[in-house]
C-alpha cells in the first residue's frame, strides 16, 4: 500500500509543487516569457469559455422554469440561476473546460519538448528550464483562470436573462437587480478564490505531467492525457474541500 | 561546399598545448547497469578528439556528465580549469557559454524559427558587451555553417542537413572554447555526413575551438579526429591517432577499422 504507484505520484507532484515555490520566487525572472504564457493560456480557452458559458446560462434558466413555475416562483429564477452560476457552475465548468484545453496543450508540449531533448538544450543555454517552462506556465494559469472564470459567470448570467425573455419579458436592469439581491460577498468571494486554486492545479499537474514524460512518442500523448484526467479529478478534489474550507468558516 | 574564407592555420596542435577538457576516473551507473567505470581523457586547446565506442556503450552519458546534465558518481571534471562537480548553478551557466553541446537529436526549439533558435542562447547569457550586434552574430553564424538565407523558416522546413547545420549554429552562435558533438553524423546519408565533417574541421580552424566528438562513423572519424579514443567496458580502451589505432592489434580496436 505505502509504495504504491498512486502514493508514489502524490509525493512526486508534491515535490514538483514544492521546487515551484522555492524557485518560482527567487530571480531571475522570466517576465517575457510569463506575459506571453497569460495571452495563450488566456487567447486560447477564450472561445471554449465563452461558448460553455452561454449555454450553462441558457440552459440552467430554461430547465428550471417548469419546475419554478410549477410552484409559482418564476421571479425567482433570476436569483436562482445567478447564485448557482456564480458560485459552483462558473467556476467548475470553466476550470474542466480550462483542465482540458489549457492542461492537455502545456502536457503535450513540455512532453514533446522533454522527449526531443529541448528541455536539456534549454539548459545547456544557460536557461533554468524549470523557471523558464514551468514557474511561467504555472503563474499563467493561476491567474488567468479566475478572470476566464468571471468572463464565463457574466455570459452565463446574460444568456439567463436571454433565456428567461424566451417566455414574458424582463428588463435587463430588473434581470440585473434580481442577480445581485440574492448574492452577499459570502457568495461570491470563496467562489472567486477557489479559482485561483483550481488554475494553479491546471498548472502544475500540466506542467509536472510533461516535464517528467517518458521517451517516444507515446510519452507526448500520455503526458497530455494524464495531464487531464487528473487535473480534473484535482478540481473537483479542490472544490469539496472549498466546500468544507468556508462552511466551516461560517460563510454557507 | 566552402563556407569559411580564412586560410586554413598549421594542423592543430597535440601534447604541448594547453589542456582544456580533463577526465579523471568518472564513474556513473544507473542502477545494475555500469555505464561507466573508470574513464580518464585530455583534450588540448584547438585539438578535435574523437571518441568511438559501440552503440550503448555510454557515449551520450559521458558527454552529458561533462556538459552537467548528468552527475558523475565518481571521478573528476574540469573543464578550462573548473571543476565541474563543485560548481553552482551560475558559476555552470558561466562556463556553458564557453562550452558548446550539438545535441544528437539536434534538440531544436520547434515552435521557434531559425532565428529565434539561434537568438535563444545569445539573450539567455549575460553578453552585455555584444547587446545591438544580436543582428549580425546570427547571419555570421548561420553564413558559417552555410545556411545564410534560412533564418526564417521553422525547423520542420528544414532537412535532417540542415538542422543539423542550424544545431552547430546555434551552438557556435556564442563562440565557444570547446564544442561538444554527440553523434554529428548519424542518420545522416553519407555525402551530408561527410559535409558535416567537413564543417568540424572548418570551424575548429576558423575558430580554434576545441571539439569532444563522439562518433560510430568511421569515415568522419577519419576526417576530424586528431587523436581517437576508444570507449569500451567503460574505460578509454585505446587511444592514438587515427593511423596508430588502425594498426592496433587488439581485436576490439581493430574491429572498428573493418
Ligand atoms: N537517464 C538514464 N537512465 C537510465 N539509464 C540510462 C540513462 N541514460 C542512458 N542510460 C543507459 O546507459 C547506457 C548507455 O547509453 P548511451 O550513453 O545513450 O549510449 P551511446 O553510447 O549509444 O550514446 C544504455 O544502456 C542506457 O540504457
Ligand atoms: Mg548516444
Amino acid at each position: 500500500m505505502f509504495n504504491s504507484p498512486f502514493l508514489a505520484e502524490t509525493g512526486a507532484i508534491a515535490q514538483f509543487t514544492g521546487r515551484f515555490f522555492r524557485e518560482g520566487f527567487r530571480p531571475r525572472y522570466e517576465v517575457r516569457e510569463f506575459l506571453y504564457q497569460c495571452f495563450v493560456v488566456g487567447y486560447q480557452s477564450l472561445p471554449m469559455v465563452g461558448i460553455t458559458g452561454f449555454i450553462m446560462g441558457l440552459v440552467l434558466t430554461l430547465q428550471s422554469r417548469p419546475t419554478m413555475a410549477q410552484f409559482g416562483a418564476e421571479s425567482w429564477i433570476p436569483t436562482m440561476v445567478g447564485l448557482t452560476i456564480i458560485r459552483e457552475m462558473g467556476p467548475i465548468i470553466t476550470a474542466l473546460i480550462f483542465a482540458g484545453k489549457i492542461g492537455s496543450s502545456i502536457g503535450a508540449e513540455l512532453g514533446s519538448m522533454r522527449v526531443t531533448e529541448q528541455i536539456d538544450a534549454m539548459e545547456v543555454s544557460g536557461t533554468n528550464p524549470f523557471k523558464y517552462l514551468v514557474v511561467t506556465r504555472v503563474l499563467a494559469t493561476t491567474l488567468m483562470l479566475p478572470l476566464l472564470t468571471v468572463l464565463a459567470d457574466a455570459i452565463g448570467l446574460y444568456a439567463s436573462y436571454v433565456g428567461i425573455n424566451f417566455k414574458g419579458v424582463t428588463s435587463l436592469a430588473l434581470f440585473t437587480n434580481n442577480v445581485l439581491s440574492g448574492l452577499t460577498f459570502a457568495d461570491v468571494l470563496p467562489a472567486f478564490f477557489k479559482t485561483f486554486f483550481f488554475g494553479f492545479a491546471v498548472g502544475i499537474i500540466g506542467c509536472y505531467k510533461g516535464y517528467y514524460a517518458d521517451k517516444g512518442t507515446a510519452g507526448v500523448g500520455a503526458a497530455a492525457n494524464s495531464a487531464v484526467v487528473v487535473s480534473s479529478l484535482l478540481i473537483f478534489i479542490l472544490d469539496l474541500l472549498a466546500v468544507q474550507v468556508t462552511s466551516l468558516m461560517g460563510f454557507n | 561546399m566552402k563556407t569559411l574564407t580564412e586560410p586554413a592555420p598549421p594542423p592543430a596542435p597535440t601534447g604541448s598545448a594547453e589542456v582544456v577538457l580533463t577526465l579523471e576516473h568518472i564513474a556513473k551507473s544507473f542502477g545494475d547497469n555500469h555505464v561507466l567505470q573508470d574513464f580518464s581523457l585530455n583534450l588540448h586547446r584547438g585539438e578535435n578528439v574523437v571518441v568511438l565506442g559501440k552503440s550503448g556503450s555510454g557515449k551520450s552519458v559521458l558527454v552529458k556528465c561533462i556538459i552537467g546534465l548528468l552527475k558523475a558518481d565518481s571521478g573528476r571534471i574540469t573543464v578550462l580549469g573548473q571543476d565541474v562537480g563543485t560548481l553552482g548553478h551560475e558559476a555552470m551557466d558561466q562556463l556553458r557559454a564557453k562550452l558548446g553541446f550539438l545535441f544528437q537529436s539536434n534538440a531544436l526549439y520547434d515552435s521557434m524559427t531559425v532565428r529565434e533558435n539561434l537568438l535563444f542562447p545569445l539573450r539567455r547569457q549575460w553578453l552585455a558587451d555584444r547587446r545591438g550586434q544580436e543582428k549580425e552574430m546570427v547571419q555570421q553564424a548561420l553564413e558559417d555553417v552555410g545556411l545564410g538565407d534560412t533564418a526564417e523558416k521553422m525547423p520542420a522546413e528544414l532537412s535532417g542537413g540542415q538542422r543539423k547545420r542550424i544545431a552547430l549554429a546555434r551552438t557556435l552562435i556564442l563562440r565557444p572554447e570547446i564544442i561538444l558533438y554527440d553523434e554529428p553524423t548519424t542518420g545522416l546519408d553519407p555525402i551530408t555526413a561527410r559535409e558535416i565533417s567537413g564543417l568540424i574541421r572548418e570551424v575548429q580552424q576558423k575558430y580554434q575551438t576545441a571539439a569532444f566528438v563522439i562518433s560510430h562513423d568511421m569515415d568522419s572519424v577519419r576526417l576530424v579526429a586528431d587523436r581517437v579514443a576508444l570507449l569500451a567496458d567503460g574505460r578509454c580502451y585505446a587511444q592514438g591517432t587515427y593511423a596508430e589505432l588502425a594498426k592496433h592489434e587488439d581485436p576490439r580496436v581493430h574491429a572498428f577499422f573493418i
